[in-house]
């Protein structure tokens, strides 16, 4: 099994964190690249939406979330899965259509849902999660868990009816849910300069009457900063927050897509401000941990997902039994 | 004559451009309809051909494209909404279903809707239940729609030719397996259209009628092949639109064979072919029938990921195959 103990708390408060927040934006890296990996083998089917490049984003969310705190994902939410704390082996079992898969191979890569660690499903469809999260944070609200709600959502979700309504519900309700938006600079083809009349994003959540910030989206400090203030004004009952985290994604779209849209500088612009390297760079600065410290963990990270790999790919795929049977939740007698 | 093999996605593609000629009020909009040139290339070059004022890039926001196509379609234009997947057609229906089918009629007659809404539809790629459900059924439920699905590109040219020129809204349901396959039969160059509500009888035969719809119109031609090796002779026919329905070669031929075999990928209940097949049993040729009828289609259940689940989720050529044998062989 690869699931570690889970951590919350700023990534700078001890050691212990920032080499914990090293290892999942590095677990989100390399889990990434396996996955283009299987895919360019021909053993994942289907399609893949990679977030190399976004991974300061989810592992700073989630440092500021504990393991009852829900989140609700997208198609590219290899990453949210993750730093809220999901096992990677049955992570790739999913991929693979195996039985041991988080759905049974019954919803691939972009379904993946963690009972467990509160994460309430990654999603095919642009804006789905989003008012899901806020009701989620209603029942929160009702039931008095004291938990917050993380959607988190690309640009282009912010175009969605759905991300509308369920803002203002959110903000005349006062739920403690937290709208992550992932901005990435495109909704596939679509450009946010093309998509939008506005500078920020994050000024949306003036219209529904609560907060909203835009900050560095590569650096997990920023992340986790943002989100932890987000979080507190959720749990004193202020209610909702909009973060808008500015990143980059590397890859295309899907395995489709050729890049017709930007340009090759770009993509190289981005890449020299990769979330990874630059908390490797404070942390070095900061004599946190020390550069064969921080190889380690690296390789660490690396032997996790091969060792996932290795599990998954020899497991039992999963058969055709029993999926009428699975459409409904038995009716308890 | 032509002999051009085009595939579905190449010969949606030339209508539209044929349209856009034609006509100055034609025009096309989606996500990523522009320079992706749609995600799945149907849309191509068109961009380039008609430029970002006839060729709109939209957000990702469904409700908004329909309506304003809706708007635009009352007011002069004839639009052509690209939905990326049906299934986010879940997103606009209330434009669709309340608003486009209904204006015509509920308005008294004054105004009309001249919509196409084309929209990748059905299962195989591997994209789970999100991006993979068949729902002609939602739509041709709804008076005031017409529906049409294309089985291959000949018939979608002149299919959605007919279907731009049509003053009312047209689903145009493109199954995503089609789109990068040539047809069997050549593409005409010109602008030759196919009217709606006219089936097709794909293949003749004499001891059993099969009708399908979409992807399983080839999937049923493949096994009258194999059949056809064994001596039992299918008669194939392709309803092109559902609604409206050309129910008369269907009667015709189930009076000549007295055997019938519906075929869809959309799960069986409440399904399209349960319409096919009430009509002819309310119809005279019912008692032309010397089988029971034989249904044929997906599994009630959302259509899953891994392959080996996706495959068992919907009829293939050997499930058609043996379900027609079967109704020859048991039934003389
Ligand atoms: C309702 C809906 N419309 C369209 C799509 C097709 N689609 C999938 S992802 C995507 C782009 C989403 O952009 P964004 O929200 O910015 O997320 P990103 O992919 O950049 O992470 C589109 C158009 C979809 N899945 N759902
Ligand atoms: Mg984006």
């Amino acid at each position: 099994m690869t699931t570690l103990e889970l951590m919350t708390g700023h990534p700078l408060s001890s050691p212990e964190h920032a080499k914990y927040a090293y290892l999942y934006m590095n677990r989100i890296r390399k889990f990434e690249e396996a996955v283009e990996d299987l895919f360019g083998r021909g053993m994942m089917h289907g399609t893949m939406h990679l977030s190399i490049g976004q991974e300061a984003s989810p592992t700073g969310v989630c440092l500021a979330l504990n393991i009852n705190d829900q989140i609700t994902s997208t198609h590219r939410g290899h990453g949210h899965c993750i730093a809220k704390g999901a096992d990677l082996t049955r992570m790739i079992a999913e991929l693979l259509g195996k039985e041991i898969g988080y759905c049974g191979g019954r919803g691939g890569s972009m379904h993946i849902a963690d009972v467990e660690t509160g994460n309430l499903g990654a999603n095919g469809v642009v804006g789905g999660g989003i008012p899901i999260a806020v009701g989620a944070a209603l029942a929160s609200k009702m039931m008095a868990k004291g938990t917050v709600v993380v959607s988190f959502f690309g640009d282009g979700a912010l175009n969605e009816g759905a991300f509308h309504e369920a803002a203002n519900m959110a903000a005349i309700w006062k739920l403690p849910v937290i709208f992550v938006c992932e901005n990435n600079k495109y909704g596939m083809s679509s450009s946010t300069a093309k998509a939008f009349a506005l500078e920020n994003l994050s000024d949306r959540a003036k219209g529904y009457g609560f907060p909203g910030v835009t900050i560095d989206g590569n650096d997990v400090v920023a992340v986790y900063e943002a989100t932890q203030a987000a979080v507190n004004r959720a749990k004193a009952g202020e209610g909702p927050t909009l973060i808008e985290a500015q990143t980059y994604r590397w890859k295309g779209h899907s395995r489709s897509d050729k890049n017709l849209y930007r340009t090759k500088e770009e993509i190289e612009e981005w890449k020299a401000v990769d979330p990874i390297v630059r908390f490797k760079n404070v942390l070095l600065e900061r004599n946190i941990a020390s550069a064969e410290e921080l190889a380690e963990i690296e390789k660490r990270a690396t032997d996790q997902v091969i060792e996932a790999v290795n599990v998954a790919v020899k497991a039992t795929p999963a058969t055709p039994e029993g999926l009428v049977e699975a459409v409904f939740k038995k009716v308890s007698a | 004559m032509s002999d051009r093999m085009l595939t579905m996605a190449e010969a949606v593609r030339e209508a539209m451009g044929i349209a856009m000629e034609e006509r100055p009020e034609v025009f096309l909009l989606g996500e990523d309809v522009g320079i992706y040139g749609g995600a799945f290339g149907v849309s191509g070059d068109l961009y380039h051909r008609f430029g970002s004022d006839r060729v709109l890039d939209t957000p990702i926001s469904e409700l908004g494209i329909v309506g304003a196509a809706v708007g635009a379609a009352l007011s002069g234009m004839r639009p052509i909404v690209e939905i990326q997947f049906s299934d986010f057609t879940a997103q606009a229906m209330d434009q669709i279903a309340n608003q486009a089918a209904k204006i015509h009629f509920m308005l008294g007659g004054g105004l009309h809707v001249p919509m196409v809404l084309r929209t990748p539809s059905g299962s195989g790629t591997g994209a789970a239940a999100q991006h993979s459900q068949s729902l002609e059924t939602w739509f041709a439920n709804v008076p005031g729609l017409k529906v049409v699905m294309p089985s291959n590109p000949a018939d979608a040219k002149g299919l959605l030719l007919s279907a731009i020129d049509d003053p009312n809204p047209v689903i145009f349901l493109e199954h995503k397996l089609l789109y990068k396959i040539p047809g069997r039969d050549a593409v005409a160059e010109g602008a030759e259209r196919i009217p709606l509500g006219v089936s097709k009888i794909v293949r003749t035969g004499k001891d059993l009628t099969i009708v399908a719809t979409g992807v399983m119109v080839n999937k049923s031609f493949e096994a009258a092949a194999r059949l056809e090796a064994e001596g039992i002779s299918v008669e194939l026919i392709d309803p092109r639109t559902i609604s409206p329905l050309d129910m008369n070669p269907i009667y015709e031929s189930v009076d000549k064979t007295g055997r019938l075999l519906v075929v869809q990928e959309a799960p069986a209940h409440a399904g399209f072919i349960n319409e096919v097949v009430t009509q002819l049993v309310g119809s005279p040729s019912f008692g032309s029938l010397i089988a029971p009828v034989k249904r044929l289609a997906g599994l009630n259940i959302p259509i899953p990921y891994a392959p080996q689940l996706e495959r068992s989720a919907v009829p293939q050529i050997d499930d058609i195959e043996i379900a027609a044998r079967d109704l020859v062989k048991s039934w003389k």
